[in-house]
């Protein structure tokens, strides 16, 4: 079956940076190829997962504050699937780490990721997320969160725009849509 | 001030007097709680309003510094100083009986720098967990992460808390349990969305009524003040951004006035007119969000979205002069970073009008609604006497019949030049607090309204030197940020550095009243509470 090129609905495919991580794996599994069935089911899935991913409310500090207005009336991130935040790790697809993350956060924060079904996602929003900012020379801040947990997508600025929040949510849904799932197990066998 | 300095002689008599920017007694920690009750009680004196205490390593050995002022009068402020014997294992008196403030800042003193408080009812880290080896502001505190790696391990929580008290044979030591044995512990946060941040409450519930609060902090401390002692002042300055980012304006705003006084900086008119709309429309932006998260906690999902989408407006204005929405690292040493964006006077001038007719429409949609009505009147109510036992001040404290608006009481910037109400409520619960927020968004559009066409001409930033020093000495600094009474105070020993920087943060005395207007309230009126009081975690962790 032929894979398709990945493409979502908000943003056209050439206006996105990183296109080339994306491009590299469609590429890998068109030379592999993927089973007909499967492979429309995965479409199948992966159409409807990346439509409707639900972060958790999940702040520490001013970024929270951004990623609320971004789940407000003006950037509203409903628009493009991620249509409500749930207090419950358990129903969550995606948790935006927004803000800080210190030491005494960091064993709640491992312990929320653990609680998410898989299959999860994480956002690292603004730079004390990503390396600890303003903030990474001090002697309880995490430098990172993907030192505690694996990040998907990292989201620079301090705290990042809106718009900015709602492209690293995007790039996260075309990561989403190139995902294959069916017989993922079997394939790791194989090699 | 004479009739205080003799109360304060004839209580201590070997008590130092100093005449600085205030008025500073040192006195020996033997005295200290004599010369506290005093003070407190004393008709000529009354410092009943203990607004922060600070723990500073001095090098042999720790200081404490009390600042405190009067709510006969608020001008009227006075420094207590005492420091400790010891360096190895230093003691001092509480005075957590007299003041309600002292009780969570001297665990914090205790975390930082390890002084032990005796008669501290529970003196437990506020900030760092008990495994945590060091403490942070002294000097020869080992900063590097090999000495406290990150572990996500989760350990339990400790139920005991201790206290030391005087006993016969020196200084003893003993348990406390926090909760009895058959109480129902419930746990609010820490990543929960109705405490508004990263804030533990541990709450002991007799069937649907709180019994007592556990407040736990330190979610989000960062450590700034310890990383403040490495940096230049004008460095400094985007920490203050980040304590409350709510109100990040007005935050920087105290610190440059404290730095420009320290330094001898003399800032032109156009700066402090455009400090001062600044301040004003981000604490409109701050007690919007505040009215629209806390008709969301309780349950209306519009409102959030109305305060939400009004905010915007200002976010907008904000994003053109500063290029900053929600941290717009506008404020410098000397002035403002940018000029006014040609825009700004007719965006704000537009904007007045949109927001008087907004409130009205939030009047309409919440304020009267049965439903809040019910939730609100009569429920947390923070009598006056607790307010200023706890330092609570802002809109909080102005609800239970406190003035403390400090933009009334020492007029800084171009507050002087205005005329405006401070809304003041006598009843003290939600509703009052929550009714306050609103008439005090009205009262900064009145402001805005005579300062917009009244910017004078001028520099927008004078020109400074690339280094400041600060000459030796302490300065502090009060501003009313969007949550109450902001503070800032440094002490400098002539170093480009400060030698301790201290945050006086309005959230951390709302948040340490919890516990006392909870007490007796069902479980769902907590959700309430917490709304009205609406501290910014940040804040109080720094």
């Amino acid at each position: 079956m032929e894979v398709k090129d990945i493409k979502i609905k908000g943003i056209p495919h050439e206006e996105f940076n990183d296109n080339e991580y994306l491009e590299k794996y469609v590429e890998e599994l068109r030379a592999n190829g993927v089973g007909i069935v499967t492979g429309v089911l995965d479409d199948m899935i992966n159409w409807g997962r990346s439509n409707s991913m639900w972060p958790l409310t999940f702040a520490t500090s001013c970024c929270g504050i951004e990623f609320m207005s971004v789940g407000a009336a003006r950037f509203d991130f409903a628009r493009f699937g991620f249509e409500v935040t749930r207090n419950s790790p358990r129903q969550a697809d995606v948790i935006v780490v927004a803000g800080t993350i210190v030491d005494k956060m960091a064993p709640i924060l491992k312990r929320l990721y653990d609680q998410m079904a898989e299959p999860k996602y994480v956002i690292a929003m603004g730079s004390c997320a990503i390396s600890g900012g303003p903030f990474c020379n001090s002697y309880c801040v995490v430098n990172g969160v993907d030192k505690i947990i694996p990040v998907d997508v990292f989201v620079p600025g301090c705290p990042p725009k809106p718009e900015a929040l709602l492209y690293g949510m995007m790039q996260l849904q075309r990561k989403v849509k190139v995902e294959r799932f069916m017989f993922k197990d079997k394939k790791k066998q194989d090699k | 001030m004479e009739a205080i300095k003799q109360l304060i002689l004839a209580t201590a008599p070997e008590a130092v007097l100093e005449e600085k920017a205030h008025l500073t007694v040192t006195v020996a920690p033997d005295d200290l709680r004599a010369l506290a009750t005093a003070l407190k009680n004393d008709p000529a004196s009354r410092f009943d309003f203990l607004i922060q205490l600070t723990g500073v390593d001095e090098g042999e050995n720790f200081s404490v510094i009390y600042f405190m002022t009067s709510t006969d009068d608020m001008t009227r402020q006075l420094v207590v100083k005492t420091y400790t014997t010891d360096r190895e294992n230093p003691v001092l008196p509480t005075v957590s009986d007299i003041w309600g403030t002292a009780l969570l800042n001297e665990r914090e003193v205790f975390g930082f720098l390890g002084i032990r408080f005796i008669g501290h009812p529970d003196m437990r880290h506020l900030f760092l967990t008990e495994r945590w080896k060091g403490y942070p502001l002294r000097k020869d505190y080992d900063a590097s992460r090999e000495a406290n790696p990150v572990d996500v391990t989760s350990y339990p929580m400790s139920d005991h808390s201790e206290t030391w008290v005087k006993g016969k044979d020196g200084i003893q030591h003993e348990k406390i349990q926090l909760f009895e044995e058959d109480d129902y512990v419930l746990n609010i946060g820490p990543q929960h969305p109705a405490t508004h941040g990263v804030l533990h409450f541990r709450t002991a519930l007799d069937g649907e009524i709180i019994k007592k609060i556990d407040v736990n902090c330190g979610y989000i401390h960062r450590g700034i003040e310890k990383l403040s002692e490495g940096l230049t002042y004008p460095q400094i300055l985007h920490f203050t951004d980040r304590l409350d980012y709510l109100s990040a304006h007005i935050n920087r705003h105290a610190l440059c006035i404290c730095v420009e006084k320290a330094a001898g900086i003399e800032v032109t008119d156009r700066t402090e007119v455009i400090r001062t709309i600044m301040d004003e429309l981000t604490r409109i932006t701050s007690h919007l969000l505040s009215w629209a998260t806390m008709c969301m906690d309780m349950g209306a999902l519009t409102a959030f979205i109305y305060g939400m989408r009004d905010r915007e407006k200002i976010m907008d204005i904000f994003e053109e002069t500063t290029g900053g929405r929600l941290i717009q690292n506008y404020n410098v040493i000397g002035g403002v970073m940018a000029d006014l964006h040609p825009d700004f006077q007719r965006k704000v001038k537009a904007f007045i009008p949109y927001m008087r007719e907004k409130l009205k429409e939030y009047h309409q949609l919440y304020t009267g609604n049965v439903i809040a009505v019910n939730r609100m009147i009569g429920v947390g109510v923070l009598s006056k006497e607790t307010a200023i036992s706890y330092a609570v001040s802002g809109p909080v404290g102005r609800a239970s019949g406190l003035s403390c608006d400090l933009r009334k009481i020492m007029p800084y910037s171009a507050y002087g030049k205005v005329e405006f109400k401070e809304i003041v409520r006598h009843e003290g619960d939600c509703m009052a607090r929550y009714l306050n927020r609103l008439d005090e968004i009205e009262e900064s559009l009145h402001i805005l309204e005579q300062l917009i066409d009244a910017i004078p001409e001028g520099e927008y930033c004078v020109k400074t030197k690339p280094i400041i020093r600060l000459p030796e000495g302490e300065y502090f600094q009060r501003v009313e940020a969007a949550r109450g009474e902001f503070g800032v105070y440094i002490q400098s020993r002539g170093d480009k550095t400060p030698w301790r920087l201290k945050f006086r943060s309005p959230s951390m005395a709302l948040v340490s009243v919890m516990d006392t207007i909870c007490r007796g309230a069902k479980v769902a009126d907590l959700v309430t509470i917490g709304g009205s009081m609406d501290y910014v975690i940040p804040d109080i962790d720094r």
